[in-house]
């Protein structure tokens, strides 16, 4: 069959298990069982039960080959993924509800994510496979979630809980809506590479491609020169051309983002704000990060109102309450400078103490 | 299975409770020389404090300009199995959904061309094939082919749209995600296929307002199910739910951003004004059980949503307050083509939808699209005086 192209994705209801395809576009309610189980019912009675279960979003053919033969045994042969690298057993059996949960604890995996529950944390490669990190993507989120474990495998918090990593400013994933974002960051400007310029860039793209007009000509090299003034290490010129290198091991690290939403429920969706300007990269646990992000969760879930999410928390107490509250100290890079600053300084004498 | 002394640093991150990464890839290092020498090369990284891929490098299969990034080791002397080690992105079926046959199929193919390391998914949703040489590229497509996977998007390209497991699972679904996410797909398999923008573009669709799939943070164009008439309510589980400890004031009444229902606790009566509800869902995520959405179902198309890269991020917004979603969907397909063309034109490279608009305005945007301005569109009218007028306007 070499050579045939544009014949689109598998179809989905060819993998659809028979319960959803009778009862397809028919659900009528569901029921959060426990963590990690859910109960829908369609109008003709039939139920379908959700056993969501972790996943390290990295995973071999072997683990694959191991979850089929899960979902062979209870699900007769069909599973699915969630949209946060959670894999989800589906059975149309009651009775198969039990043994199955029974058998994914035996064998180690990690039952939970669903509810009031910190849910399996979006993320993306870092250094196992990306060329602009500032950070370890999979290794963080390995650290944090050991830590925060048990909000995962319960439902015990106010509301929902998003974590989300993103391993430098392109932001694979939607890290910036999160209610807490970890945000790998650079803290040096490129160290410009004239040879790698001449050679292999693009020189007006790469001029364009700077969001604050640091980057100008260099004739006399035929390259490029950084305003280091200006540059606030985006690394967006690095994208564009490999002869723009920021990365460095002390200059490097995380930064925490909070309060942001997707969903529209009660409030609009809103941006995560940065609380946290720079934590250093200190593998392979960065106790610094899961001790700052524990802190967070720990702070909100004491103190917020039953359904309410982190930022409308904040909302509700004001941003010089959660930094009283949580103990973090206020820099001056936590106000903004970029193009809409201003709609973020406060033009009213009413703030608490 | 930590017997391999070399990666002391990792090797810490195969306790505790959460998956281990790195449990994965020493499984897949039994079979694979590539993905020993990623686990080594990742270990030097975490001495190192940074990153070991150099940039790209243009590789990919025949009649394809994406799909495949290239990604080559900055140590290829002492990591000679992941000198080469590029990912495929495999278009993903909607809403996730597998038989454990096709599962099966892939990874007979993956073991058979690379790294045996996957992603189940990736952030924009597709499978993720991690690390193969290029010369197993070519023949990795072949066989996938073979089985029916075929390849998403990369580059300046429409990237794999996604969908969340709607009416497949969900009582919200107020629209067909998944056949609408595969009917896009196929409408549009040039665009996906092969980068031609000024830079990537992505759709991603959602049930209902709880946008499970993050389409308004992340999508140039947002599609998210919602409904014109009145919500459905089951007075007799309203009540239940009440019976069974729900403090309906204090959960439902009292957080409702409209302030559109009323509680009568003697009588265990909700009454909702539906004229004023503006659909959030926090009623019915409630008590999925006694409110339902009704039954005009459609969908609020919003454009413009992204990350930071290059002009900062931005939500999406919206431009048609309600849109029938029927197959084939020919209004919708006809409108993001429309806007396609307006961004192609006018876009400068590395320019997204909602740059764009900021840039030429959304009197521009809506012009060229040829859309009505409606309140639906603003949270509040301009606060300055800077307008403009179409000379035609004035006589």
């Amino acid at each position: 069959m070499a050579g045939k192209t544009d014949f689109g994705p598998p179809f989905y209801k060819d993998l659809l298990p028979p319960v959803i395809l009778k009862n397809y576009g028919q659900w009528k309610y569901h029921e959060r069982v426990k963590p990690g189980v859910l109960k829908h019912v369609a109008e003709s009675g039939d139920e379908l039960y959700t056993i969501r279960v972790g996943s390290g979003r990295l995973v071999s053919t072997d683990w694959i080959r191991d979850v089929c033969g899960i979902a062979d045994q209870f699900c007769g042969g069909h599973l699915r993924f969630t949209s946060r690298h959670n894999l989800e057993f589906l059975v149309s059996d009651k009775n198969q509800v039990e043994p199955l949960i029974a058998h994914l604890n035996k064998e180690g995996y990690a039952v939970g994510g669903t509810g009031h529950a910190i849910s399996n944390p979006v993320h993306t490669q870092g250094w196992i496979h990306c060329h602009t990190p500032a950070t370890d993507a999979s290794g963080i989120v390995k650290a944090v979630m050991d830590d925060l474990y048990e909000y995962f495998a319960d439902s015990k918090l106010p509301a929902y809980c998003r974590i989300s990593l993103a391993c430098c400013l392109n932001m694979c994933g939607a890290v910036h809506c999160s209610d807490i974002a970890i945000l790998g960051i650079h803290r040096k400007p490129p160290h410009v590479n004239h040879d790698t310029v001449r050679a292999k860039c693009e020189i007006p793209n790469v001029i364009a491609a700077c969001p604050t007009g640091a980057i100008r000509p260099d004739p006399k090299e035929k390259s490029l020169t950084v305003n280091e003034d200006k540059c606030m290490y985006c690394g967006n010129c690095y994208t564009m051309c490999p002869g723009m290198p920021l990365a460095d091991p002390i200059g490097d690290g995380v930064s925490i983002w909070v309060g942001g939403k997707i969903s529209s429920a009660r409030t609009p969706p809103k941006f995560s704000r940065l609380v946290i300007p720079f934590l250093p990269n200190n593998p392979p646990r960065w106790p610094e990060v899961t001790s700052a992000v524990r802190n967070i969760v720990e702070i909100w879930a004491t103190h917020a109102h039953k359904h309410e999410r982190m930022g409308e928390w904040i909302d509700r107490i004001g941003w010089e309450r959660f930094f009283d509250l949580t103990g973090i100290p206020f820099t001056v890079q936590l106000i903004d400078d970029f193009t809409l600053a201003s709609e973020t300084f406060r033009s009213t004498p009413t703030f608490k103490w | 299975m930590a017997k391999d002394s070399k990666t002391p640093l990792l090797d810490q991150l195969e306790e505790g409770p959460w998956p281990s990464f790195v449990t994965e890839i020493k499984r897949a290092a039994e079979k694979k020389d590539s993905a020993k020498d990623l686990l080594h090369q990742l270990e030097r990284s975490y001495m190192d404090r940074i990153g070991h891929w150099k940039h790209g490098g243009i590789v990919g299969v025949k009649g394809y300009g994406g799909g495949v990034i290239g990604r080559y080791s900055d140590l290829p002397e002492e990591f000679p199995a992941v000198a080469e080690f590029h990912t495929l992105r495999v278009n993903m079926p909607s809403g996730w959904f597998y038989t454990t046959e096709k599962l099966r199929e892939l990874c007979d193919v993956w073991d058979k061309h690379g790294s045996g390391l996957t992603n189940m998914h990736g952030a924009t949703g597709d499978i993720i094939l991690l690390g193969a040489p290029t010369n197993a590229l070519q023949p990795c497509f072949d066989d996938l082919a073979e089985i029916g996977f075929d390849l998403g998007g990369s580059g300046s390209d429409m990237r794999t749209p996604s969908c969340c497991v709607g009416p497949g699972r969900c009582e919200y679904a107020c629209i067909d995600t998944l056949d609408l996410l595969h009917s896009v797909t196929m409408e549009f398999q040039d665009e996906l296929h092969r980068p031609m923008f000024p830079y990537k573009s992505k759709i991603k669709i959602s049930g209902c307002p709880n946008d499970c799939v993050a389409s308004v943070a992340r999508s140039d164009f947002s599609v998210i199910g919602t409904w014109r008439d009145s919500i459905r309510v089951d007075s007799g589980e309203v009540t239940n739910y009440a019976n069974e400890g729900m403090d309906i004031q204090a959960e439902v009444v009292d957080l409702c951003p409209t302030g559109c229902m009323k509680w009568d606790a003697g009588a265990k009566k909700l009454s909702i004004d539906d004229g004023e509800c503006n659909r959030c869902m926090h009623c019915i995520n409630l008590m999925p059980k006694a409110l339902r959405p009704g039954k005009e179902k459609g969908a609020t198309i919003l454009v413009g949503g992204k990350a930071p890269i290059v002009r900062g991020a931005l939500l999406s917004w919206v431009i048609v307050p309600f849109m029938k979603m029927e197959p084939p969907y020919t209004e919708f397909k006809e409108l993001v083509r429309k806007i396609w063309e307006w961004w192609d034109e006018n876009g400068k490279m590395r320019e997204r939808l909602g740059e764009l608009i900021n840039r030429l305005g959304m009197r521009a945007f809506l012009k060229a699209v040829d859309l009505p301005p409606v309140p639906q569109m603003i949270r509040a009218p301009r606060a300055n005086p800077y307008y403009f007028w179409d000379p035609e306007e004035v006589k």
